[in-house]
C-alpha cells in the first residue's frame, strides 16, 4: 500500500518537475530584457515626452507563466513590459509602475494573483490571459470597481455576468480582442461572401472555451448565410496526440472547406495530416492560427493557401507593426504573436485614455476606473491589432477583422 | 470534566477543534483590527476547502487503508450538482435555504457515485480502488467537460455535443461545456468554511473513535484476521469510503461557490495528487496533521510569490523535508533525543506532584 502510495507520488512529481522544466527557459528570457528601452517610441501612440507629470499609476498584469499555457501568458508579460518601458522613456518621468503575477491558468490562483496585486496597490489590471481565471477575476474586479481591460479573454462571459444576456455587462470589464462570436460570426460571413466552398468540415476543441465559443457561432451564422457544415468533429486537451480520424472523417463527409477554430500546434499536426492523406481542401482559421509560420521543424509548404482572421500577422508591412515587431524580437529574441500585439494594444489604449481623462496616480483605484469608463466608451484607438478600434458600454470592442492567406511562407492581404 | 480521566482519544479530539477554532477567532480577531491582507482573505475559503477534502482523503487513505486517486472527481460532481442547485434556486429561496440544499444535494451526489464506484471495487482487497478512481475522475472530468445542461419553458434539455443541440427555445444556458457554469453568486464565506470543516471533524473523528471505526481500522491492519472475526469487510469499507466521497462533494460546493466560475478542468488529477499531498504530508492517518498540512500547502505558494520561478522549486523543498523530517526514523530518534529532557522535566514534575499529595 505505502509502495504504490510512493511510486504514485514520485511519478506525479517527476510528471510535475518535467513540466516546470519545459516552461522555465521561456520565462528566463524576460531577464535579459532591460534593452528594451533602446527601442522607445517608435510606435504606438505619438504622445509628446513629457505629457504625463502626476504620480505613477500602478497597472497589473495576470496570465499563465508557467504551466501548459505559459506561451500566451509569457507573450503577453513581455508586450506588456516592452509598452511601459517605451512609454516611461518616451515621457521622461515614470507614467506606469508594473507588476505581473502568473496564473497557472487557474481560476483560483488567478485570484490570488488578483489579490495580491491588490496588496501591491495595483490601480489597472492589464490581464488576465485566458478565458476561465479572467471570467473569476472579472467577478472580483465589479466588487472593486476596478478597470480590467483583458488582452486575449474572448468569451462573453468575461465582460457580462451572465454570458448570454448583454444586459447583464459587467460595465467595468473591457476587452482589446475579438468576442468569440464576433470571430465565429466574421467567419462565416467571409467564407459565404467571398465565395469560398460552401461545404464545410469543422474540428474545434470542445474541451477549451475559446474554440467551443467560436464553433457556436459559426455553426449559428452558417445555417442563417446557407452553409452546409458536413462534419464537426471534435479533439479534447486529453486526446490530441493524432488528429487524422477527425480529418479523415471530414474527408469521408466530402468537405471542401476545413474551419480550424483552434491553435496553430493542433493545426499544424491536421496541416500534416492532411498531406499524408493526400486530401486538399481549403483550411480556414482564426486568430489562434497565427504563429504556425513559427513553428519549429514544419515544413511551411503545407501552410500555403491557408486562410486566416486575425487581427495581427507579425510580417505585416505596416511601420507601426515593423517597429513592434524589431523591438520584441531584439528584447526577447522571438517573433511575437496575436497575444503579444494585443497585449501591447491594452498598455496603449490605456496610456491613450489617460491622457485624454486627464487621470493621475493620486486617484484612487475606483475613480480611475469611472474615468477610464468614460474614455473608453467614447475614444478611437489605433494599434497593432486594428485601426479605428472602439469599444460599447457592455466593454465589447469593435474593429475590422483583417483576412491574410499564407503565400510563399508568408503572410499576404486578400 | 476532568482532564485526567478523559480518554486519550477525547482529548486528542479537543486539541484538533481548539485548532480550528482559535485559528477562526485569530482571524476574525485580525479582521476587525483591519491587519489581514487581500491575498490571504481571498485564501480562507480554499483553505477550509482543501481542508475538508484532505480529512475526508484521510479517511479513506489512511483509516481505511485504500489509496484513492480519484477525490477531486468526487469534489467536481459535488460541485457541479451543489452549483446547480444554488443557480437555480438562490434568486426564489432564501439564501440560507438555498445554501444549505447545495451543501445537502452536492453532498448527496458525490456519495452515490462514491457508493456507484465503491460496490463493485471495494469487494476487492488489493490496489483496485486506486485504479478505478483514478479513471472515475478522469472520466467525470472528460463528461462534464462535453456537458451542456439548459432549460427553458419546455423543461430541462441535455445534450452531449453542443449547445446548440439542445434546441432550447431561448432559455438558459446552465452548464455550457468546456465553459462550465459562469455567473455564480458568490455565498461561501469563511464563516460558513470553518462551521463545515468543524462538522466534517465531528462526523470523521465520531466514526474513527467509534464501533465501526474499529472494525474499519482492523481492516487496514488485517483483513484476513478481521474476516475471521466476522467483520463484514464490505460494509465497512463502503461506509468509509462514502462517507469519504459525501465530504468531497461538499468541500466541492463549497470551493466553487467562492468563484463566479466553475469549469470541470480545474478536477483533474493534479487535483487529486495535490489533496493527497496534503495527506502524506499531514501524516497518513493523521487527522489533526491533515488539517495544517491542508492549511500550509496552501498558503505556502502564495507567499512564495515574490520568489518567482524559483517558487516551485523551493515548494518541493519544502515538501521533501518536511517528509524527511516526518517519516525518516533517523529524525524520529533525533527528534525523541531532543525532546527527551523536556518530557523528562515533566515527567519529574508530575511525580513531585503525587508524591506532595500523597
Amino acid at each position: 500500500m505505502k509502495k504504490v502510495l510512493s511510486s504514485v507520488l514520485a511519478a506525479s512529481m517527476v510528471l510535475s518537475l518535467a513540466a516546470c522544466g519545459s516552461t522555465a527557459t521561456t520565462s528566463e528570457s524576460s531577464s535579459a530584457s532591460t534593452e528594451a528601452t533602446s527601442s522607445t517610441a517608435a510606435t504606438g501612440e505619438s504622445a509628446g515626452s513629457g505629457s504625463y507629470t502626476g504620480t505613477p499609476i500602478k497597472i497589473g498584469g495576470i496570465g499563465p507563466i508557467t504551466g501548459a499555457a505559459a506561451v500566451y501568458g509569457n507573450a503577453v508579460k513581455n508586450a506588456e513590459e516592452l509598452a511601459i518601458k517605451e512609454i516611461n522613456a518616451a515621457n521622461g518621468s515614470d507614467v506606469f509602475e508594473w507588476q505581473f503575477e502568473d496564473d497557472e491558468n487557474d481560476a483560483e490562483k488567478s485570484v490570488n494573483a488578483y489579490n495580491t496585486l491588490k496588496d501591491w496597490g495595483m490601480q489597472i489590471l492589464a490581464g488576465p490571459v485566458t478565458t476561465t481565471p479572467s471570467v473569476a477575476v472579472a467577478a472580483e474586479t465589479v466588487n472593486d470597481n476596478l478597470f480590467m481591460l483583458t488582452p486575449s479573454a474572448s468569451s462573453l462571459s468575461v465582460i457580462l455576468n451572465d454570458g448570454n444576456d448583454e444586459s447583464t455587462a459587467r460595465g467595468n470589464v473591457f476587452q482589446i480582442c475579438f468576442t468569440d462570436p464576433n470571430q465565429g460570426v466574421a467567419s462565416a460571413d467571409y467564407i459565404a461572401d467571398n465565395g469560398l466552398p460552401t461545404k464545410i468540415g469543422v474540428i474545434y476543441d470542445s474541451s477549451d472555451a475559446y474554440s467551443s465559443g467560436i464553433y457556436e457561432k459559426f455553426k449559428a451564422e452558417a445555417e442563417v448565410k446557407g452553409l452546409e457544415i458536413v462534419a464537426a468533429e471534435a479533439f479534447t486537451a486529453d486526446n490530441k496526440a493524432d488528429l487524422s480520424t477527425q480529418l479523415a472523417k471530414c474527408q469521408e463527409a466530402g468537405a471542401e472547406l476545413v474551419f480550424l477554430p483552434i491553435y496553430y500546434q493542433e493545426a499544424s499536426q491536421i496541416l500534416i495530416a492532411a498531406d499524408k492523406i493526400g486530401y486538399e481542401p481549403e483550411f480556414f482559421g482564426c486568430d489562434g492560427m497565427d504563429g504556425i509560420l513559427a513553428i519549429e521543424g514544419f515544413d511551411t509548404s503545407l501552410a500555403e493557401g491557408l486562410m486566416l482572421l486575425t487581427p495581427f500577422a507579425a510580417d505585416a508591412q505596416d511601420e507601426k507593426t515593423q517597429a513592434f515587431v524589431a523591438a520584441y524580437e531584439a528584447a526577447y529574441g522571438e517573433t511575437p504573436n496575436q497575444f503579444a500585439a494585443d497585449a501591447y494594444d491594452v498598455i496603449y489604449s490605456i496610456y491613450q485614455a489617460i491622457l485624454a481623462g486627464g487621470i493621475n496616480g493620486d486617484m484612487d483605484a475606483s475613480e480611475i476606473s469611472d474615468a477610464l469608463k468614460t474614455q473608453f466608451t467614447s475614444m478611437t484607438f489605433d494599434g497593432l491589432t486594428g485601426t479605428g478600434m472602439t469599444w460599447d458600454a457592455t466593454g465589447a470592442i469593435s474593429k475590422n477583422p483583417k483576412a491574410v492567406v499564407i503565400k510563399d511562407g508568408a503572410y499576404a492581404a486578400m | 470534566m476532568n482532564l485526567k480521566t478523559m480518554k486519550r482519544s477525547t482529548k486528542s479530539n479537543l486539541i484538533t477543534f481548539g485548532i480550528v477554532i482559535a485559528f477562526y477567532i485569530i482571524v476574525q480577531l485580525l479582521s476587525a483590527a483591519d491587519l489581514l491582507s487581500n491575498s490571504f482573505s481571498g485564501q480562507l475559503v480554499p483553505i477550509c476547502a482543501y481542508v475538508i477534502l484532505a480529512i475526508s482523503l484521510n479517511l479513506t487513505v489512511g483509516i481505511l487503508g485504500e489509496l484513492s486517486l480519484g477525490h477531486a472527481g468526487f469534489m467536481s460532481v459535488g460541485a457541479f450538482s451543489g452549483t446547480l442547485v444554488w443557480v437555480s434556486i438562490s434568486s426564489t429561496t432564501p439564501k440560507p435555504l438555498a445554501l444549505l440544499l447545495a451543501f445537502v444535494v452536492g453532498g448527496l451526489v458525490a456519495g452515490a457515485f462514491g457508493f456507484l464506484v465503491g460496490v463493485p471495487v471495494l469487494r476487492l482487497s488489493g490496489d483496485y480502488l486506486a485504479i478505478v478512481t483514478l479513471a472515475f475522475g478522469e472520466i467525470v472530468k472528460n463528461v462534464m467537460n462535453a456537458c451542456y445542461l439548459g432549460v427553458d419553458a419546455n423543461g430541462l434539455h441535455f445534450s452531449l455535443k453542443d449547445a446548440s443541440s439542445l434546441n432550447m427555445e431561448d432559455g438558459k444556458l446552465l452548464i455550457n461545456g468546456a465553459q462550465g457554469i459562469t455567473g455564480i453568486t458568490k455565498a461561501s464565506t469563511f464563516t460558513i468554511g470553518i462551521v463545515l470543516v468543524i462538522i466534517t471533524l465531528l462526523v470523521i473523528l465520531n466514526l474513527v473513535n467509534s464501533r465501526a471505526g474499529r472494525a474499519i481500522t482492523s481492516i487496514r491492519d488485517n483483513e484476513i484476521a478481521a474476516r475471521s472475526v466476522g467483520v463484514p469487510i464490505t460494509k465497512y469499507k463502503l461506509m468509509a469510503f462514502v462517507t469519504s466521497a459525501v465530504f468531497a462533494g461538499i468541500a466541492g460546493v463549497l470551493y466553487s461557490l467562492n468563484y463566479s466560475s466553475l469549469v470541470a478542468k480545474k478536477f483533474d488529477y493534479n487535483t487529486s495528487i495535490l489533496i493527497l499531498v496534503f495527506v502524506v504530508l499531514g501524516g497518513i492517518g493523521n487527522l489533526r496533521g491533515s488539517v495544517i498540512a491542508a492549511a500550509v500547502l496552501t498558503v505556502l505558494p502564495e507567499m512564495l510569490r515574490s520568489m518567482n520561478d524559483y517558487r516551485m522549486l523551493i515548494y518541493a523543498i519544502v515538501l521533501i523535508v518536511v517528509m524527511i523530517f516526518n517519516q525518516s526514523p533517523q529524525m524520529i530518534t533525533l527528534r525523541n533525543k531532543l525532546t527527551a529532557r523536556f518530557r523528562n522535566k515533566n515527567g519529574a514534575e508530575k511525580a513531585k506532584q503525587k508524591k506532595g499529595v500523597a
